[in-house]
């Protein structure tokens, strides 16, 4: 296939080898996102000349982070896969191990993976499973153990099946957040932290843990700082450009990503000083909340952007909930540091929790900060703890006169037209409300 | 000025040409292969100065045609709203979609639910299910309204409710036994949007299943109160384009 490429994802053929990678196709998989990529971040107009840093990654994502993998590897740092945001981050970076959210965000694997798993059931979840199994991800090829999660039924029973192709280790979280659920998770990261340390052969210290801390705080803050960029109106950044790097968050080097990220928000502070937007200011501002967006999942800020609008804010997983909460960072001791760190991860409003109120504030509170004028409510088929509870916050949005449109879709681009469809009714009744 | 309102539908093209205030004329064809090559002929002729597209085809309009686009839904409420400015909720049931909206006093879009992305409750399912019985598409909309209807289809999908009809049907089940369970089916599905969003009176029926007259009483009878239809219920967004014309978007 001959194309005018300035974009390219790079072939790494002797590594993906060595992966026991699908190569012929790995390769076609690349060329498409290569030009996925290229129509749809390349070609956006005023974009920040800090996003080249991201451009790298994107092209570096079938080698140049792998290679770094590898060698990391090699020095006998642990390498954890994940797909959720409820994993002790921390305590991974504290034992010098490598966090790495793996593959789920694209529909050409979920045929290999419908060879095993039910055809209904989350598509993020199929994704991740194909990718593993037709071995086209070549982090899932490099990762020494996924960790895994309780948080819906279909990943929980998936795990078990995941387990005879890749050591899958799971870790209980609790789906209620009362004493005894915190003591459980309590438990839960200390089982995982000796996981950690019998495989690292390296003690957790406090000493450690507080570099762990100090990085992934570093991290959430950086991210926080974009985010509130995005308040501005005109946005300096598109929502297309911010789901990228909370997607890329998961899996790049944290120390060189905050930097990029602080470098970045530098120049976005600039523009926002000179009053610099991509869009004109009249860019109708829009909020999605709901399910994560894995990479390489762009399907609904693609078409909210091409229609004019303008993503503010992502209430989600792979959004603010990955970076909303910080941790403190001065503790005498281990265990007190430990017990912060599951207050911590207590205050994520998943909504595998019951009940989930805080998340309805949290919608709200972000409704606000981002000064979107409508939320799009973003539900994958199947994900059932999402769909529902869309109607908490959708009768929240009604009470405070937000304007609210519900999405469920999945991987698959049969429903574009029609989400299309709704997406401009949507906007033309928020532009009557401008009137 | 000669306007010309639009609807480039899955099904069919409906278009409602006006000179100044006055509606002159208006049609509507087979959407075929390429919409745009029906769309011509009376385009040519017609040399409208200003078009608002709407319907599944609007983007494509926007370009060949030079128009500007509107939603289905925006268009659905502005022609019913000329028609009959008291309806406050549209039902509308198009060839590939039904959608259920809530308007305001002046005709603007408060909130709106559209099916999910398959042919159940749309006109398509309906000329799926006269295909299977041989029948008409009138012969379904002259069809009695029974008052306890024996039997229910239980497929979502069309073409399962297509076999499990085939399957009534050998059984022996009478043939308005069969169409009622049929209507049921829609019914039941608009019900469910028309609840989701709250019913406000009154009510309106759009779009080109709104000419099954089975079906309306059928709505009518589960919502107990009456429905307004248009004469030409099909042309509502095309009306509703050339009055968005007409006015300015």
């Amino acid at each position: 296939m001959q194309r005018s490429a300035s974009f390219e994802v790079k072939v790494y053929p002797e590594l993906w080898k060595v992966l026991d990678i699908d190569i012929e196709r790995l390769d076609k998989m690349r060329m498409v996102l290569g030009e996925v990529y290229e129509k749809h971040f390349l070609s956006q107009e005023n974009r920040p000349k800090g996003m080249a840093y991201f451009d790298w990654v994107i092209s570096e994502i079938h080698g140049g982070r792998i290679k770094e993998i590898l060698e990391a590897k090699r020095e006998g740092r642990v390498v954890v896969g994940t797909f959720c945001i409820y994993i002790p981050e921390e305590i991974i970076l504290a034992l010098d191990g490598i966090c790495i959210g793996l593959c789920a965000g694209s529909p050409g694997t979920i045929p290999d993976a419908e060879k095993i798993l039910p055809r209904n059931i989350c598509p993020m979840v199929k994704s991740a499973f194909g990718f593993n199994i037709a071995k086209v991800c070549p982090y899932f090829q490099s990762v020494d153990f996924v960790y895994g999660e309780t948080t819906c039924d279909a990943k929980k029973k998936t795990w078990e099946i995941l387990n005879e192709y890749i050591s899958t280790y799971v870790m209980e979280i609790p789906q209620m957040k009362r004493e005894h659920d915190k003591r459980l998770w309590l438990e839960e990261v200390k089982l995982f932290i000796e996981k950690m340390e019998s495989l690292s052969k390296k003690k957790l210290t406090l000493e450690r843990l507080l570099e762990g801390i100090k990085i992934m705080n570093a991290k959430r803050k950086a991210l926080q700082r974009l985010n509130n960029l995005r308040s501005f109106n005109p946005a300096p950044i598109s929502g297309k450009d911010c789901l990228l790097i909370e997607q890329i968050a998961f899996y790049d080097d944290p120390i060189r990503f905050t930097k990029k990220v602080n470098e970045l928000c530098d120049e976005l502070e600039e523009k926002v000083k000179r009053g610099e937007g991509v869009k004109d200011p009249q860019a109708l501002r829009i909020m999605v909340s709901g399910t994560p967006m894995a990479l390489p999942n762009w399907k609904l800020h693609n078409i909210v952007e091409s229609l004019g609008g303008m993503v503010v804010n992502e209430e989600s997983c792979i959004g603010t909930r990955y970076f909303k909460d910080l941790m403190p960072e001065d503790f005498s001791d281990l265990e007190s540091a430990l017990k912060a760190l599951v207050d911590r991860y207590m205050k994520i409003d998943c909504s595998c929790f019951t009940p989930n109120d805080e998340r309805v504030e949290q919608v709200l509170k972000e409704y606000r900060d981002s000064k979107a004028e409508g939320i799009i409510y973003y539900s994958l088929a199947f994900c059932h703890t999402y769909n529902i509870e869309a109607y908490k916050i959708q009768k929240a949005c009604e009470k405070e006169g937000i304007p609210f449109l519900f999405i469920e879709t999945d991987y698959s681009p049969e429903d574009i037209g029609q989400i299309q469809t709704r997406i401009e009714a949507f906007f033309e009744t928020i532009r009557e409300r401008r009137r | 000025m000669r306007i010309l309102g639009i609807d480039l539908g899955s099904r069919t093209i409906k278009w409602v040409y006006f000179e100044g205030e006055n509606l002159k004329d208006f049609g509507v064809i087979e959407s075929g292969y390429n919409p745009l090559d029906k769309v011509r002929p009376f385009f040519e002729k017609i040399r409208p100065e200003k078009t608002v597209a709407t319907g599944y085809g609007r983007h494509l309009a926007k370009e060949a045609l030079k128009a500007e686009v509107v939603t289905e839904i925006k268009a659905h409420a502005t022609g019913i709203y000329y028609l009959n400015p008291e309806i406050r909720t549209i039902i509308d049931i198009g060839g590939q979609d039904s959608k259920v909206i809530k308007i305001d006093e002046k005709g603007r879009v408060l909130n709106f639910l559209m099916n999910e992305k398959c042919a159940a409750g749309t006109g398509r399912f309906l000329e799926i299910m006269a295909l299977g019985l041989g029948i008409t598409l009138e012969d379904l909309s002259q069809a009695p309204l029974l008052k306890n209807p024996k039997i229910k289809i239980g497929s979502m999908c069309t073409v399962f409710a297509e076999s499990e009809v085939i399957s009534l049907k050998h059984k022996g089940v009478s043939l308005e036994e069969i169409i009622m369970a049929i209507h049921e089916s829609i019914a039941e599905r608009i019900m469910v949007m028309l609840e989701r969003l709250g019913v406000e009176e009154k009510v309106a029926f759009t779009g080109g299943v709104a000419k099954n007259k089975a079906l309306k009483a059928l709505l009518e009878s589960k919502l107990k109160l009456s429905i307004f239809s248009p004469d030409y219920p099909e042309i509502t967004g095309a009306l509703g384009a050339a009055l968005l014309a007409l006015k300015g978007i």
